[in-house]
């Protein structure tokens, strides 16, 4: 039970918010549900603690390493668990051969070219604890872990796939699996594309068997509070645009449309919410018949509001490209809570790609042919937002109405090039809003050519804006 | 309390999880171990349940499932835009309330039975003219029944503080008539589609369910037990391409609902094995937009 608390401890840290009353059902819960079954465990734990489907990465990642080392056959006692923590020690010396692992047989004393095999006969039948048997032996062979090393498990990780050689794995696998399931010869593209997912699924299972076993491995040496610090993941809202990982890039991409459903829907009401209008004659009479002709609602109008109308001036440079395209997907995603949105482009050039979003349904191919089509070099290519200012001043000199709110998306590094803020003084004069959002941490802000500090004191706002949770709160306050 | 309420009562309505596991596959639902684990816990700890997850996934089905395995009455209530007290908990029957009045009225012209204003007032906010609304109705049930307050998250976050006293406390507080308390505890889901972030209070009160689409194992087996007559290899097939079909950046992914459109289409039209033209004929069944469905059928033939 003191486990449990410091794992709701560990789920706290790691940004997921668990009340009292959620940690005393968790409590309660793993005694209606008992320890034996540690999936049926893991389910119930996530039933009372966990209340958002994107936090459940997070807390996966959490239990395996609380409630990991315990066999997966579903034997758990503290004795078996510390029996694995001395039966797993051998193996992290290295003694190749020699160490045998709990349940492995020997645990690395095969040739690659056996371990190869073996891997794949796994992969094809699709056999679980043939897979499982196959990662720990690959670990054992190639991760060459040593106790005690301060590395993260990604180094290791790393180590064990390139040895394993996956893609030529992958290409086997595919022919593998063609040639056992289907009757003709002459497959069907259908037949062929379904295989190849196959495949890849279950090579992508096998990656995250080995992930698991490092990660086992890792806890019996080092402990499990440590390792639960090292390997914590942020929530997909409080990832960091600007460093994300591939992975979390997924996950990023992921978490915008929902996000943008909840910002529209909570835009839209709002709008309709914030005020009452006059009293509303015709709706007061209606309601009045219902109590015999007595007026005791009244009944008012709902004034509509006008939507806001939107400029984006997105900096699309590679320093901040990812970020230009979360914020641009996000605004589009909501456009139909603006009354028009208008977006442009620069780097040291400014193009306008509106049409790009209007013309396609799709914002990544949009996103795409911005990145292919719009002409946003003017010199060298290196952010010049004075000269993209002009150009754009001169340009699209009407872009601009008493309506619009202006975000300007960017880091604001100039490369010391003249920043021409007379610009933004007289676009904010013109315009109702003008924001700035920019994905560097305040820190950094005004160090070296960052002249945000110039162009903010024009602004009616300089947000910093490095995860989804700040974007959110930014746009859910635009009107 | 809760618990002395269980107890006094004798509800428990699963033996384990493996009890609920068959008890739904009786009600023709097929559930996995995070749903089993849920809804037994749900019943053990006298908590509800919030059942989140893209739509067409069963959320609402699960509930209905319980109540034919429970051999409960299933209560339910749509929630809406705009829902308020008087549709989802209660409401004075005022037409009947006026009547009596001027019955009241009437009698004292005619000499009647006098009654001073008090006894009036007593007698109109008396049970007799109480309109019970679905929540109420669950918490006033004698007999055994499942609540189910479908799609919550489209009524406003204030409405959202009516459902908090019935979910933590399973009773009701009406000002003229004080507190009705449950006289069982019933199983209550509630089901959300994700369009906002539901308040925390609610959160809390929940047990959180997240169904997400099947895995190629559990919709395999969904699409047998409801689609009867279909052959393995069919089945196999239709599984699988339409877990493919998920993994593409669609508008709207295909649901288990549509999964099983779609195999009883099959069926009837004779097709025993999908080809690519077979498969692009029938598309429409799983895809509802057209952008979708030129994107699908364009890679699948790639």
């Amino acid at each position: 039970m003191d486990l449990l608390t410091d794992f709701v401890g560990e789920l706290r840290s790691a940004g997921i918010p668990v009340s009292l009353t959620e940690s005393l059902d968790a409590h309660a819960s793993l005694s209606a549900i008992g320890v034996e079954n540690r999936s049926l465990m893991r389910e119930a734990l996530a039933a009372a603690l966990v209340k958002n489907a994107s936090h459940r990465v997070v807390f996966d990642t959490a239990f395996e390493v609380f409630f990991g080392l315990t066999s997966p056959d579903g034997e758990t006692s503290n004795q078996i668990e510390s029996d694995a923590v001395s039966d797993e020690s051998p193996n992290l010396m290295g003694q190749k051969g020699q160490g045998k692992s709990k349940g492995t047989g020997a645990g690395s004393g095969y040739s690659p070219e056996e371990l190869a095999e073996m891997l794949y006969n796994a992969l094809l039948n699709g056999d679980q604890d043939r897979l499982r048997q196959a990662a720990q032996n690959a670990v054992s062979a190639y991760a060459g872990m040593e106790p005690g090393r301060p590395v993260g498990g990604t180094y290791y990780l790393y180590r064990t796939l390139r040895n394993l050689d996956l893609d030529s794995l992958l290409k086997r696998l595919i022919n593998g699996i063609r040639s056992k399931d289907s009757k003709s010869p002459e497959a069907d593209a259908i037949e062929e594309r379904l295989n190849r997912e196959e495949a890849q699924a279950r090579i992508e299972k096998f990656k995250k068997e080995i992930e698991e076993e490092i990660r086992r491995r890792l806890v019996a040496d080092r402990g499990r509070k440590a390792m639960a610090k090292t390997l914590r993941k942020p929530l997909p809202e409080d990832i960091d645009v600007m460093h994300a990982s591939r992975e979390e890039m997924v996950q990023l991409k992921h978490a915008i449309a929902p996000l943008a459903r909840k910002l529209a829907s909570r835009l839209a009401m709002r709008r309709r919410h914030k005020r009452k209008g006059p009293l509303d004659w015709r709706a007061t009479m209606r309601a009045s018949l219902a109590m015999g002709g007595v007026p005791a609602e009244p009944k008012f109008k709902h004034p509509r509001q006008a939507k806001p109308d939107i400029v984006i001036l997105s900096d699309i440079s590679g320093s901040v490209a990812s970020f230009a395209r979360f914020t641009l997907q996000l605004v589009y995603a909501l456009s139909g809570q603006f009354s028009r949105v208008r977006s442009f482009v620069f780097i040291d050039g400014i193009d306008e790609v509106t049409s790009f979003f209007e013309t396609s349904d799709d914002v990544m191919h949009a996103l795409h042919r911005i990145n292919t089509e719009a002409d946003v070099m003017w010199l060298d290519g290196h952010s010049d937002y004075g000269h993209a200012f002009t150009e754009f001043w001169g340009r699209w000199p009407d872009a601009i109405g008493a309506r619009t709110s202006v975000l300007v998306l960017g880091d604001a590094r100039n490369n010391y090039h003249a920043t021409q803020s007379w610009v933004l003084e007289e676009i904010a004069q013109k315009a109702k809003h003008l924001y700035w959002l920019n994905p560097e941490p305040k820190a950094y802000w005004g160090s070296g050519d960052s002249v945000v500090g110039e162009y903010g004191s024009f602004c009616d706002g300089v947000h910093e804006v490095r995860t989804l949770r700040q974007l959110e709160k930014f746009v859910g306050s635009l009107d | 309390m809760k618990e002395d309420l269980e107890d006094a009562n004798g509800t428990v309505r699963f033996q384990s999880v493996d009890d609920v596991k068959d008890k739904l596959a009786s009600a023709l639902y097929l559930s996995n171990d995070s749903i089993a684990a849920t809804v037994y816990l749900a019943d053990r700890l006298g908590k509800p349940v919030l059942v989140e997850g893209p739509a067409g996934t069963g959320k609402t089905e699960l509930a209905k499932a319980v109540a034919i395995a429970t051999g409960a009455r299933l209560i339910r209530l749509q929630c809406y835009e705009g829902l308020d007290e008087s549709k989802a908990l209660y409401e004075w029957n005022y037409r009947k309330q006026l009547l009596r009045i001027q019955a009241q009225k009437v009698s004292d012209e005619i000499g009647g039975a006098s009654q001073t204003w008090s006894e009036v007032e007593e007698d109109i906010f008396s049970e007799e003219f109480l309109l019970t609304r679905p929540l109420l109705e669950a918490i006033r049930a004698q007999d055994k029944v499942v609540l189910l307050i479908d799609e919550v998250d489209r009524v406003e976050i204030e409405t959202e503080a009516l459902l908090l006293e019935i979910l933590s406390d399973y009773q009701v507080s009406i000002p003229e008539l004080g507190t009705i308390v449950a006289s069982q505890i019933p199983m209550v889901f509630l089901t959300s589609n994700n369009t906002r972030e539901l308040s925390e209070a609610l959160k809390r009160r929940c047990l959180f369910l997240h169904i997400d689409y099947p895995d190629i194992e559990r919709e395999r087996q969904i699409v047998e037990s409801r689609v009867p007559g279909i052959k393995t290899e069919l089945i196999d097939q239709i599984v699988r391409l339409v877990n493919s079909i998920r993994q593409m950046e669609l508008k709207k992914k295909p649901s288990v609902s549509e999964t099983l459109d779609w195999a009883r289409t099959l069926l009837v039209l004779g097709i025993s094995s999908i080809d690519s033209n077979s498969a692009k004929d029938t598309l429409s069944l799983l895809l509802k937009y057209q952008s979708d469905i030129d994107k699908a059928s364009k890679e699948l033939s790639t």
